[in-house]
C-alpha cells in the first residue's frame, strides 16, 4: 500500500457560462437554440469556445498521507472548484484525480440542516449526509454537543437559534466525522474569534492525529501556521508549489500586475455579490497619478471604484492593508466615520468611488497588499477581496536615513521626539 | 506513519475521471449510503407534519375530500359503474395508492430542486433524493389505509382471501411513482418548466386511471391499451384484493407491470446519466 492520499493529473473543469448565468434552461431556450444552432453553424461560427471558461485546466498535483497542503490563489482562480471536484459534488471534464480513503470537508458545514427539526435531529440528519454511520453518530453525540456548546438547546428547533449557536452545531458535526482527508474552505471566515479557535484548534488536531487536510485560506497567517506546503493556482493553474512561506512570499508580491491599479474581471466577482460590482481599486501618489511605488514622506490616496446596480441601506466599503507575509496592519471603511455614517446610510444604485488617504510618514518601506470588503453589517458580505492589489513604499527622505540600514517594522512614523539633558 | 491511528478497515480507493455517454448504475452506492435514504425520508416526513396544522390531519382529511368530489361528479352526475359496490368505499380504496401515487410523482418532481443546497455541497448518490421523497408517502398511505379498515366495518366488507397480495399492488405503485420520478426529477434540473407541468399531469393522470369510475367502464378491446397506464393495475388490484371486485388480476396487471419497471429501469439510466451535470445546473 502507498502512501498516497491525493493523486491529480491534468485536472480540468469547464463551466459553460450560460449555464452559469441563466443557471438553468427552460425547454424554450432548447427549442430556440435548436432552430438557431444550425444557422450559426452554417455561417461558420464557433459558439462553444466562447461561452465556456476553464475553472480548472490542467493541474496535476500529489498529497502523501498526513501532509497538510495549503491552497491559496485569488478569487475566481479555481481553488474551490478544485474542492468540489475532490469532494466528488461535480465531475471533471477532463483528467484524472485518486482519493485514497474518506474525504471530509468542512465547506460543507450545516448541509442539510433544517430549521424544523431540533438540534439533536440535525445532528443525525447532518451526520448521515456527511456520509456518518449511525452508530457512529451516536456514539459521537455527547462529544458533538459537548464540541457545540449548545446542550441547553439541543430540543429546541434550530430556527430558533442565534446565527452564532447554528454555525457551532452545524461545525461540530463536521469536526466530528474523522475522514482520512480534510477539506477545509474559509471557515475562518465566519463566526468569533473563539470559535475561529476552536476550528483552527480541531484543524491542527486532525493534521496530528495523521490524517490528510487540504486547507484553502485567504489568511496568509493561517495558511502558514498550520501547513508545510502550499500550491498557488492561478485562472485554473496551478503555477507554484512550495514551502508555505515561499508559496505566501510568491502569492503575495508576484502574483500582482506592477501597475498600482486592478481591475476587477467578471470571473472574478461571484454571483452573490449582486447588486454590488466591485471596478477597480488604485493606488495614487501626492500627485494624484496612479503608481505602484509611492513615498514614505508623502500621503498615498487609495481609491475603491465600484457600481450598485441597486439602492443598498448600510453598506461599507473599506480596504485591508497587509503585509507580505500575510500580517493584517489594518482595515478601515468609508462610513468609519459616525457623520459619514449618517449621510451614506442610503446609497442609491450608481457609480462610485470611495477613497481614503494614508498620511505621509507613516509606512515603512517595504512592499505592501491591498485587500477589498464591501458589507453590511451583521447582515451580509457582497463582496471581498483580501489580497487585490500589491505597492511598493519608498523611503527616502523618511526618518532615520542617515543610516544605512534596513529598518524592521511595519512603520516608520515620523515621531517628535525632545531630548532633555538633565 | 499516520496510518496506524486510522481504522484498519481495507482503504477505499476513489477514482475521479470524466465520465462519457450512458454509464452503470453504481446501486452498491445507493446500499452503502441505505441510512442516509432512512433519514431523508424521516425528515420529509417529520417537517411535514411539524409545519402544518393538522400534521397527520391532512393525511386524513385529503383523501376524504377527494373521495366526496369524485363520488359526487362519478355518481350523480356520470352515472358510472361500481360493480355494485358503495361509491364511497369504491372510491377511497382507489384514492389510497392514487394518492400514493400522485404525492409520490410530484416530490420526487420537485425533490432536485428543494435539496438543491444539499446537491452542490456534498457528495453522496443522487438517487437517494426522489427515492426518499417517494418513500415519504408510505407513512400517510398507512395513515389512509386505517381509515379505509374503518370504512370497510361500516361497510361490512371482510378482505377477500387475496389480501395477501396488497403489497405487491402497493410495490407496483411505488415503482411507478419512482420511475416517472426520477425522469421528472432529472427533467426538472434542465428545464424549469416541468415544476408547472406537474399539477396538470398528477390530474390528467387520475382521471384516466379508474379511481372515480371502474375499469369495466373501458371497452373490452381498448383495456390492454389502458393498461399501459400502471395505475390502472394498481387501483384494479386493490379494489379486487380488499373488496372483491371482479377484475382479477390477468394480462392488464402484467401490462402494468412491464410499463412500470421499464419506466423504472430506463428512469434510473437516464438520471444517472443526467447526474453529473445536476451540481452545476441545479
Amino acid at each position: 500500500m502507498s502512501d498516497l492520499a491525493i493523486r491529480v493529473e491534468n485536472l480540468g473543469k469547464q463551466y459553460h457560462i450560460g449555464a452559469q448565468v441563466d443557471r438553468y434552461r427552460t425547454l424554450r431556450d432548447t427549442i430556440v437554440d435548436a432552430v438557431r444552432r444550425p444557422v450559426q453553424m452554417l455561417r461558420g461560427g464557433n459558439s462553444a469556445s466562447n461561452d465556456s471558461i476553464w475553472a480548472l485546466s490542467g493541474v496535476s498535483f500529489d498529497v502523501h498521507k498526513g501532509e497538510v497542503l495549503g491552497v491559496i490563489g485569488r478569487n475566481g482562480a479555481g481553488k474551490s472548484t478544485l474542492l468540489k471536484v475532490l469532494s466528488r459534488v461535480t465531475e471533471p471534464t477532463e483528467g484524472y484525480a485518486e482519493i485514497h480513503g474518506r474525504v471530509g470537508s468542512l465547506l460543507e458545514v450545516g448541509t442539510g440542516f433544517h430549521p424544523e427539526l431540533t438540534g439533536r435531529e440535525n445532528i443525525a440528519l447532518n451526520g448521515a449526509i456527511l456520509g456518518m454511520r449511525r452508530a457512529e453518530i451516536e456514539r459521537k453525540f455527547d462529544e458533538i454537543v459537548d464540541f457545540s456548546g449548545v446542550e441547553k438547546f439541543i430540543d429546541t428547533p434550530v430556527k430558533r437559534y442565534s446565527s452564532g449557536m447554528y454555525l457551532r452545531l452545524a461545525f461540530a458535526v463536521a469536526a466530528h466525522m474523522e475522514p482520512e482527508i480534510l477539506v477545509v474552505d474559509e471557515v475562518l471566515a465566519v463566526g468569533d474569534a473563539e470559535f475561529q479557535r476552536k476550528c483552527l484548534g480541531k484543524m491542527s488536531d486532525v493534521a496530528e492525529q495523521g490524517r490528510t487536510v487540504l486547507f484553502v485560506s485567504h489568511n496568509m497567517s493561517a495558511i502558514l501556521r498550520l501547513t508545510k506546503e502550499t500550491i498557488v493556482l492561478e485562472k485554473g493553474k496551478l503555477v507554484l508549489r512550495a514551502p508555505s512561506a515561499r508559496a505566501v512570499d510568491y502569492y503575495l508580491t508576484s502574483g500582482f500586475a506592477q501597475t498600482g491599479e486592478h481591475f476587477w474581471q467578471p470571473d472574478e466577482v461571484p454571483a452573490e455579490a449582486e447588486p454590488f460590482c466591485p471596478v477597480a481599486l488604485r493606488v495614487r501618489n501626492a500627485q494624484g497619478r496612479v503608481v505602484d511605488t509611492v513615498r514614505s514622506t508623502e500621503p498615498v490616496t487609495i481609491e475603491v471604484e465600484y457600481r450598485l446596480s441597486a439602492p443598498l441601506s448600510g453598506l461599507r466599503v473599506g480596504i485591508y492593508l497587509l503585509s507580505t507575509q500575510g500580517d493584517l496592519i489594518f482595515t478601515s471603511f468609508d462610513t468609519d466615520d459616525q457623520a459619514q455614517y449618517e449621510r451614506h446610510t442610503m446609497r442609491p444604485a450608481g457609480h462610485y468611488t470611495s477613497r481614503c488617504q494614508v498620511p505621509a510618514d507613516w509606512l515603512n518601506e517595504g512592499r505592501y497588499v491591498l485587500g477589498v470588503n464591501a458589507s453590511v453589517f451583521r447582515v451580509r458580505r457582497y463582496f471581498q477581496d483580501e489580497h487585490a492589489l500589491a505597492f511598493n513604499v519608498d523611503a527616502a527622505g523618511a526618518p532615520g536615513m542617515q543610516w544605512v540600514e534596513q529598518r524592521t517594522g511595519l512603520l516608520r512614523p515620523r515621531l517628535s521626539w525632545r531630548i532633555d539633558a538633565s | 506513519m499516520g496510518q496506524n491511528t486510522l481504522t484498519a478497515k481495507p482503504e477505499e480507493v476513489i477514482i475521479l475521471r470524466p465520465s462519457r455517454g450512458w454509464s452503470a448504475l453504481n446501486l452498491r452506492d445507493l446500499w452503502v449510503y441505505r441510512e442516509l435514504i432512512y433519514f431523508l425520508t424521516w425528515r420529509d416526513i417529520k417537517v411535514r407534519y411539524k409545519q402544518t396544522v393538522l400534521g397527520a390531519g391532512w393525511a386524513i382529511l385529503q383523501p376524504l375530500v377527494n373521495m366526496i368530489v369524485l363520488s359526487v361528479i362519478f355518481g350523480s352526475f356520470a352515472r358510472l359503474s361500481t360493480e355494485g359496490v358503495p361509491r364511497p368505499i369504491f372510491t377511497f380504496t382507489a384514492l389510497l395508492p392514487m394518492g400514493l401515487f400522485t404525492k409520490a410523482l410530484s416530490d420526487a418532481g420537485r425533490s432536485m430542486l428543494s435539496n438543491r443546497s444539499m446537491i452542490t455541497k456534498v457528495y453522496f448518490p443522487r438517487l437517494i433524493i426522489p427515492l426518499s421523497s417517494v418513500l415519504g408517502g408510505v407513512v400517510d398511505f398507512l395513515i389512509q389505509f386505517g381509515i379505509l379498515l374503518v370504512m370497510m366495518v361500516y361497510y361490512q366488507y371482510t378482505p377477500t382471501t387475496a389480501v395477501w397480495t396488497l403489497p405487491f399492488f402497493l410495490l407496483l405503485a411505488l415503482t411507478t411513482a419512482l420511475g416517472f420520478g426520477l425522469w421528472l426529477s432529472a427533467l426538472n434540473v434542465l428545464y424549469r418548466d416541468i415544476n408547472y407541468i406537474l399539477p396538470f399531469l398528477t390530474q390528467l393522470w387520475v382521471l384516466l386511471t379508474p379511481v372515480g369510475y371502474s375499469a369495466t367502464e373501458v371497452p373490452e378491446q381498448w383495456r390492454l391499451v389502458y393498461a399501459l397506464n400502471p395505475m390502472v393495475g394498481v387501483v384494479e388490484g386493490f379494489r379486487w384484493a380488499l373488496l372483491g371486485t371482479q377484475t382479477a388480476p390477468g394480462p392488464m396487471v402484467a401490462v402494468s407491470a412491464v410499463i412500470s419497471v421499464a419506466l423504472l429501469v430506463s428512469g434510473m439510466y437516464y438520471f444517472r446519466r443526467m447526474e453529473r451535470t445536476f451540481a452545476d445546473m441545479v
